[in-house]
């Protein structure tokens, strides 16, 4: 019976935390927003933080991005040669990378390559006293260390995301009609009449866009809040990715559900 | 106008319920360097973050260059911490930033100086600290003693009035010892200012200030020039000075009879 | 700190990532469609173009030899008029003839050409007199069904 109530307690205790957290995390994200004004008077500081965040993140964005499009031609066309209609290969591959893959394999490297990274850099700061050291001088950490890189991390994101369809389509351009031999102008033209610039291309930017903002967000979170400790900084930064995965992949349900279910799912 | 920079009066401060401080009262005049000693944990730090309003006492009042910093909202402490310097325990360098800009940092944060300006400033403090050579460098590459001489010239990089230093002995070989004890007191009389020093590095510090508080279990229990501190009575005191492993407090951490520990007695 | 690196670097990433957006908006996207090389414009106009997208292939005995560039919607005879894109290295006869054809069973559409014997040569803004539409598969099945009917009818 105590056992029991021990469970109960503890899962309580638990959950209420949890739920201040959350509160905190909104009131951070709050009281960022509103101090955002040096990361933008002071451009400067951001473009150092989109060099971190988007910069360094090119590589592995491009390099999946051209894996991921060459396996769905492959794939792709394995299915479509059955019904005939192989030349539907670019539509299969545009839209599956803008509307879907795009935003969410980007986001969720961006997650692991520059999340982790934010998350580290501020608990690290924090946990060797810099923090402290910049409110002793009277500069606000916030609007000078964690809005540049949220900001930066928001800008990054729809960059990174657009590169990584561009890379993808690419790839399926090379798997499909350069090995396969599917045909060129149908591969584009059947792309061109099925991909709609509003509702495929603009709602993937838009995805994307949501997404740098969860990640980040989470990001500097996670890395402001970590115990100043080598412990506290590691679990932060392993919560961050795992946080902001799930983040992600919930996100992205609701957002699809929200923009595809207008009856043009074709 | 007194000359009393800092007046602390009956402060207490207490971690949720428990209690740090208690009844604390202070009167640091200009131009004096201030040591404040006592052991590990006693909550001298604690002390230190109070006045420089990093965190609100439960009671009592902390008035810097004649304004509360307990009342103040985030822009007055702002106001006031512009007028203060701070040196952390070991430095906290801004390590992704060059020697040089951690200097310029507080300046071009708070001044908008020309660039130029900025370049003779920041020479000028680094020359202070004999670290001109090393401007270039990351604060990775220097070693502790050198890093807390950067860390040192960035906060005097804006003149303060009252400057305070968080164990700044700590870790450092006896010649690195020397040298920030001399820069601490050079830079004191030169700038004008007033220093707080939190220490428990009994010799260096008798040498070179001018007023000593020894604070135990959270209360001042003694006071006075480093003369009076030698030659005090305070068991607790005379312990401290001399580094006596037992007196007042005992070697021994509070625990059950040793004998009853060794029969494996529960009590 | 090595700011003008890092400048250029960060340049070279916004403008790389406004050039895949721009990418996705014009090539994959159907904003505008490039023309690479020489090229004459003929007219056909067709009762039914059927599923007939812009950029569909031309092809002549089964080679690519042009785009579809425009499809519009002729007021006056009520018939879809097609603009055609044919690559100037390829000439035909002005009385050659266009077809819609559909390439598999539910395969794209494209349009045929299938030479005439006239001595003079497509160029741009000619007519093309003789054009079939396209196959409409409902049209099909109910001709099919209504002629069945009939001999049902006749036989009784």
């Amino acid at each position: 019976m105590n056992g029991l109530l021990d469970a109960l307690a503890k899962l309580g205790r638990s959950a209420i935390d949890r739920i201040w957290r959350l509160g905190f995390a909104c009131r951070f994200f709050l009281y960022m927003f509103l101090h955002s004004g040096t990361a933008f008077r002071r451009f400067r500081l951001t473009i150092r933080e989109i060099y971190f965040a988007g910069v360094l993140s090119l590589i592995i964005i491009l390099v999946s991005g051209l894996f991921v499009g060459m396996v769905l031609g492959l794939q792709g066309y394995d299915t479509l040669q059955r019904y005939g209609s192989s030349e539907a290969l670019g539509v299969l591959v545009a839209l599956s990378l803008v509307r879907e893959l795009g935003p969410v394999v980007a986001g969720l490297l961006f997650a692991s390559r520059a999340g982790s990274a934010i998350t580290a850099e501020i608990g690290l700061m924090k946990a060797t006293e810099q923090i402290s050291a910049m409110e002793m001088m009277a500069v606000d950490p916030i609007s000078r260390v964690v809005a540049p890189r949220f900001w930066a991390g928001v800008l990054s994101m729809p960059l990174l995301a657009a590169l990584f369809s561009a890379m993808g389509i690419f790839g399926g351009y090379l798997v499909g009609v350069q090995l396969i031999g599917v045909d060129e102008g149908a591969f584009w033209s059947q792309m061109q009449a099925a991909v709609d610039i509003r509702e495929d291309v603009l709602n993937g930017v838009i995805k994307s866009v949501v997404f740098g903002v969860a990640v980040t967000w989470i990001a500097v979170f996670e890395g402001y809040d970590a115990p100043p400790t080598a412990e506290g900084v590691s679990g932060a930064t392993t919560r961050t990715v795992v946080t902001s995965s799930l983040a992600i992949l919930a996100l992205d349900f609701v957002l699809t559900a929200l923009m595809f279910t207008g009856g043009n799912a074709k | 106008m007194d000359t009393n920079i800092v007046e602390i009066d009956n402060l207490s401060f207490a971690y949720d319920k428990r209690p740090i401080l208690h009844c604390i009262n202070m009167r640091i005049s200009r131009g004096k360097v201030v040591a404040i000693m006592g052991s590990s944990g006693c909550g001298k730090t604690t002390l230190l973050r109070v006045i420089g309003g990093a965190v609100r006492p439960t009671a009592g009042s902390t008035r810097v260059m004649g304004k509360d910093t307990s009342k103040l909202d985030r822009a007055g402490l702002f106001e006031i911490r512009r007028r203060m310097g701070m040196l952390f325990q070991f430095g906290a360098l801004f390590t992704d930033m060059s020697v040089f800009e951690n200097v310029a940092f507080p300046m071009r944060e708070h001044a908008r100086l020309p660039e130029g300006m900025i370049r003779d400033l920041v020479m000028m403090k680094l020359d202070a600290v004999g670290l001109r050579g090393v401007a270039q460098l990351m604060p990775s590459a220097l070693s502790g003693g050198m890093a807390r001489r950067v860390a040192l010239a960035r906060a005097v990089a804006l003149d303060p009035t009252l400057i305070m230093y968080d164990e700044p002995f700590a870790g450092l070989d006896p010649i690195s010892l020397g040298v920030i004890a001399r820069l601490i007191r050079r830079l004191n009389d030169s700038l004008g200012a007033t220093s707080i020093i939190v220490t428990h590095d009994v010799q260096e510090s008798l040498h070179m200030v001018d007023y000593v508080y020894f604070v135990s279990e959270g209360r001042i229990i003694a006071e006075g020039s480093p003369d009076e501190v030698r030659g005090s009575r305070v068991p607790y005191v005379k312990q401290f000075v001399n580094g006596e492993p037992d007196g007042p407090v005992p070697f021994h951490f509070p625990a059950m009879d040793f004998m009853a520990d060794l029969a494996g007695g529960q009590s | 700190m090595n700011r003008s690196t890092i400048d250029l670097w960060v340049g070279l990433f916004v403008a790389m990532g406004l050039g895949a957006l721009l990418f996705l908006a014009l090539k994959v996207g159907n904003l505008a469609s490039f023309s690479t090389s020489e090229s004459y414009q003929v007219q056909a106009k067709f009762a039914n173009i059927g599923g007939l997208k812009v950029r569909a292939p031309i092809k002549s005995a089964g080679v690519v030899v042009g785009r579809v560039s425009e499809i519009r919607f002729d007021n006056e005879s009520y018939e879809a008029l097609v603009v055609l894109n044919v690559d100037a290295k390829f000439q035909f006869p002005r009385d050659t003839s266009a077809k819609i054809l559909t390439s598999g069973l539910l395969g794209e559409q494209y349009i045929g050409l299938e030479a005439g014997g006239d001595a003079k040569m497509l160029k741009t803004g000619d007519n093309m007199k003789l054009t079939q539409s396209a196959v409409v598969l409902e049209n099909l099945i109910s001709q099919f069904m209504f002629s069945k009917a009939q001999e049902g009818k006749e036989s009784k």
